[in-house]
């Protein structure tokens, strides 16, 4: 018989077959290319450790799981003082006035979804589907939903509409984390 | 694959504190029955595909394939890897691969 040790040691790390004690909720706020992909890929993350993950999109965030609008998902190029030429050329930090210029917004996101793509991260309609599978339940706001003239059929398969209130309820003992 | 689980083979084995085999290249389908057997998992043909896929991924490129390429290249799907191992599929075919703790994001 193994040391109890050594048995401890590889039990330390797993809970399969057990439901694990820990969960995360996700609030999904943004719309916007490089706002959208941290929630997905941190629920990924989780669902890949054994965490029960909760998304809640709300707002703009939204636009992430409707059918209509998750292929178009863009950078926003205005308003980042960040906004970089990384990793083409990390020293040329594009001005805020230079964000405005038409067809920039396209030439960003066409960019970053090359980066991403690279590091083969699926693009967002891929990866909402392989967050349903893996288990990770998707929720659209139901405020932001009437706001946007959205019904359940709007959005992806295997999301589902919740109030604010319902939202307490199931991040009642998880972990939340706002995007 | 059946194979017989036999435990005391993981006696004189380095483990890190995360439980993760630290030589990866002493690794046997038999260490990987007894180590699955701590886990608590019954290993069926579909698992020992997954381990196989993994195994043969680290012996190619030298590290654990992430999650996503399981199911591109190794074609297990997605809902199919958390079945089999429910409390987290890329630790624990990781641990039952004898390999490290996978770092990767996806």
């Amino acid at each position: 018989m193994a040391t109890p040790s050594v048995l401890d040691k590889i039990k330390g790390q797993s809970s399969n077959g057990k439901s694990t004690a820990r969960k995360l909720c996700l609030v999904a706020s943004k719309g916007s290319l490089d706002m959208a992909y941290p929630p997905l890929i941190l629920a990924n993350a989780a669902r890949m450790s054994g965490i029960d993950v909760d998304i809640y999109f709300t707002f703009w965030g939204l636009d992430i799981i409707t059918k209509s609008k998750m292929n178009k998902v863009n950078m926003s190029t205005v308003g980042n003082p960040a906004f970089s030429m990384a990793p083409y050329a990390p020293w040329f930090k594009i001005p805020t006035w230079m964000g405005i210029i038409p067809g920039m917004s396209r030439i960003a996101t066409w960019m970053m979804n090359r980066e991403i793509a690279k590091l083969d991260f699926p693009p967002i309609p891929e990866f909402i589907e392989t967050l349903v599978d893996t288990g990770a339940r998707l929720y659209g706001c139901k405020m932001s939903m009437d706001m946007m003239n959205l019904t359940e059929d709007d959005l992806v398969d295997g999301a589902e509409i919740l109030g604010a209130m319902e939202f307490m309820e199931i991040s009642k003992d998880a972990q939340v984390m706002f995007v | 694959m059946t194979l017989t689980i036999d435990l005391s083979i993981l006696e004189n084995l380095e483990f890190d504190d995360d439980g993760f085999m630290v030589d990866h290249d002493v690794w046997t389908p038999e260490i990987g029955a007894a180590i699955a057997a701590v886990l608590e998992i019954e290993m069926s043909a579909r698992h020992w595909d997954v381990i196989n896929f993994v195994r043969k991924e680290y012996e190619t490129n030298g590290e654990a394939p992430t999650l996503r390429r399981i199911t591109k290249a190794g074609g297990i799907p997605t809902k199919e890897l958390y079945t089999l191992f429910t409390g987290g599929p890329a630790k624990i075919a990781a641990q039952v691969a004898g390999l490290a703790k996978p770092t990767g994001c996806i």
